[in-house]
């Protein structure tokens, strides 16, 4: 499904991806491990088409497509969904008006009739219950005063709603309780099947209690430099990352 | 002959063609203003209240003071301009003049009606006399110039303890049956004790050609009155209009005004609020957005002069293309207002380089047991916003839309007449040149 292929990548001329390698299969999920600064999020940002990074090398191919010329949206309309490690706070908008336009434009790139007003309620209502999100929040600006908590239950249920391919959790598992956690990992998991994949990126190896990943990938200073089953994670979490060096 | 001379040596004409009683209120009013008028002339940009906005240009034009009533209007040559979806009284002025056809007055429980009747009619005497022309004589030379043609209207008078039915619609048209005109609306507007009205005025061109209105608006509130004002500016590019809109508060009365810039040449809001008493609240809402080369100037102020009173102030504005803003919000506190709580903010964005803003707070405080704040903010639309509302499908035109609807929102939120607050955000959403598949 998403072949990586010696990715470079600059932000304001700073290298920071080195020449990443990295192929994920459709039903798979993957974890990529690292301290901080090793470029995680940068890789996170580059797959779903953050225009401040300059691709100066390599690829990043989805289902046979290189996506180097497609902005931001048409990689969501074609199936990359990115979980932010800090969600935007946009007042003014509330939860369910925003997600309703993204569902509504997803599909008019699709070529498909906006889906009408009751099924998007029902949908909303579904998936907002996956999520033990209570209603009133739905009527909230989006992220506007949210606890950390709220916001990335707030993403996962985004990404319920939306139902993407290719799902990239950047640190979703950063500022929630065990509590909080345990829903997101749920509804993740439940959301999983044959045909899509997710890509954690985390520092903890926490969140790979819930949600089991199929390859652990360990990136340092721009590269993977090392990968392996899950029981990967547990050695990170033992010894650190220094003796990756 | 420039502008003003022109004027000034029309004066004895026109008061000639009203048949003027020589020794009323009126007349008094007019020739002192004229007299005015004649010494200051029109404001220049040498003027710091004018510094930003340039009249020279809009001055230069031939216009016609006294346009003649050539076409006719019917009710289909109006009719969008109208909020057609609810119940209202309507003053429809058309190139000036009162049109009673196309107009649904009341004298019922308080009287909608126009001011040249109010004038000359013995039953409205008191009320002329006590009030015309009492707030609007500040020293501002294009106040003077309207009230020394004062002539026509609305004219509203709501007793006390009245809530009026159903709103207002007070709109002027010009037809461009002259190529150029200028046109003088005068409004006289007073609320009784614990009474309550809604207000929406509007100024249109219907036609092509270039329309300057010079309108003044004068608001009385006694205790306890409620007044929600609402000013639709969306006219068409040949037309510029100057607004002068004072209002004078007794106690705990409530004033709201909220300006909705979209449309137009050049629009200059001047709306000063006068505390008369205790408890009173005054709001100040406005939003513009503007492009091309529209300019939109929001001059406010707010007097506090009694203990315990309120004034809530909110002006946003989005600049595309080569549009020019100006906020100057002034706020005095008088040494005997104690107690008072005065809140100010300006947020613009600026969405092409192209684009100016010029925002000036001014806060005056005597007082020393105040909460008073003022904020200002310019920006441009946040990157790392945009980029998340695309990494959720949202294409990036819709995206901004988006987030400048959402940046307007909290001032339409204001609205309390839900088939405007549609209206409105029908304009904005127009303005903005995007269909978005709901209402904010």
């Amino acid at each position: 499904m998403l072949k990586i292929n010696n990715l470079h990548a600059n932000i304001n001329g700073k290298e920071i991806l080195k020449g990443i390698n990295l192929e994920i299969k459709a039903g798979e999920v993957h974890a990529i491990m690292g301290p901080n600064g090793s470029g995680k999020s940068t890789l996170a940002s580059v797959i779903a088409g953050k225009e401040d990074f300059e691709v100066t090398e390599g690829s990043v191919v989805l289902n046979g497509e290189d996506l180097a010329d497609f902005a931001p949206e048409v990689r969501a309309h074609k199936g990359v969904f990115l979980s932010f490690q800090y969600p935007i706070e946009i007042p003014g908008v509330t939860v369910t008006n925003f997600i309703k336009t993204a569902i509504n434009e997803t599909r008019k790139a699709k070529g498909m009739e906006e889906l009408p007003a009751k099924e998007m309620l029902q949908l909303i209502r579904e998936k907002a219950d996956l999520l033990e999100i209570d209603r009133k929040f739905l009527s909230r600006s989006l992220n506007e005063g949210f606890s950390g908590g709220e916001k990335k239950r707030n993403e996962i249920f985004q990404m319920a709603m939306l139902e993407p391919q290719l799902a990239i959790l950047d640190e979703t598992d950063s500022g929630l309780d065990i509590d909080a956690l345990k829903v997101v990992a749920n509804g993740v998991n439940k959301l999983k099947s044959e045909k899509n994949a997710v890509l954690l990126i985390t520092h903890y190896q926490r969140l790979l209690d819930y949600i089991v990943p199929d390859f652990v990938h360990v990136l340092y200073n721009g590269k993977i430099v090392k990968s392996g089953g899950k029981e990967l994670a547990y050695e990170l979490e033992e010894k650190g990352y220094d003796w990756l060096k | 002959m420039e502008l003003k001379e022109k004027l000034v040596s029309s004066f004895l004409a026109f008061e000639n063609r009203g048949n003027i009683d020589l020794d009323s209120t009126v007349h008094a009013i007019r020739l002192k203003a004229i007299q005015n008028f004649e010494k200051e002339g029109f404001p220049t940009k040498k003027d710091e209240e004018w510094k930003y906005t340039s009249l020279k240009p809009i001055l230069k034009e031939d216009f016609i003071l006294f346009p003649n009533l050539e076409k006719s209007v019917d009710y289909k040559n109006i009719k969008d301009y109208l909020i057609n979806d609810i119940d209202s009284y309507t003053l429809i002025f058309v190139d000036g003049e009162f049109n009673s056809f196309l107009s649904e007055t009341t004298h019922d429980d308080c009287d909608v009606c126009v001011l040249s009747s109010a004038l000359v009619r013995p039953k409205y005497k008191m009320i002329v006399d006590n009030y015309l022309n009492t707030i609007a004589n500040k020293n501002n030379s294009l106040s003077e110039l309207n009230t020394a043609f004062v002539k026509e209207g609305a004219f509203i008078n709501i007793p006390k303890n009245t809530i009026v039915p159903k709103p207002i619609q007070i709109i002027n048209f010009s037809t461009g049956s002259e190529k150029e005109v200028l046109l003088q609306p005068r409004n006289l507007i007073v609320v009784g004790e614990n009474s309550y009205v809604q207000i929406i005025e509007r100024h249109q061109n219907l036609s092509e050609n270039t329309t300057l209105t010079n309108s003044v608006t004068e608001i009385f509130l006694h205790k306890r009155a409620i007044v929600d004002y609402y000013k639709i500016q969306n006219d068409t590019n040949e037309s510029s209009l100057i607004d002068s809109t004072f209002i004078s508060q007794k106690q705990q009365s409530v004033a709201s005004v909220n300006t909705f810039s979209f449309g137009g040449k050049m629009t200059r809001n001047n709306l000063e609020f006068y505390h008369e008493g205790e408890h009173i609240t005054s709001n100040l809402n406005g939003i513009s957005i503007l492009n091309e080369k529209q300019h939109v100037d929001n001059h406010t102020l707010v007097n506090h002069k009694f203990p315990n009173c309120e004034s809530h102030e909110l002006y946003k504005g989005i600049y595309a293309d080569k549009s020019v803003g100006v906020f100057n919000g002034k706020v005095i506190v008088r040494q005997d207002a104690q107690k008072t709580n005065a809140f100010q903010q300006n947020n613009s964005i600026l969405i092409d380089d192209g684009a100016t803003i010029n925002s000036k707070p001014q806060l005056e405080i005597f007082a020393d047991d105040v909460k008073c704040s003022h904020g200002c903010t310019i920006g441009q639309l946040d990157e790392s916003a945009l980029f998340y509302m695309q990494s959720r499908g949202i294409p990036v035109k819709e995206a901004k839309a988006l987030l400048l609807y959402a940046f307007g929102n909290d001032v339409v939120e204001k609205i309390k007449i839900p088939q405007l607050k549609t209206l409105i955000s029908k304009f904005i959403a127009k303005k903005l040149n995007v269909q978005l598949g709901f209402e904010l």
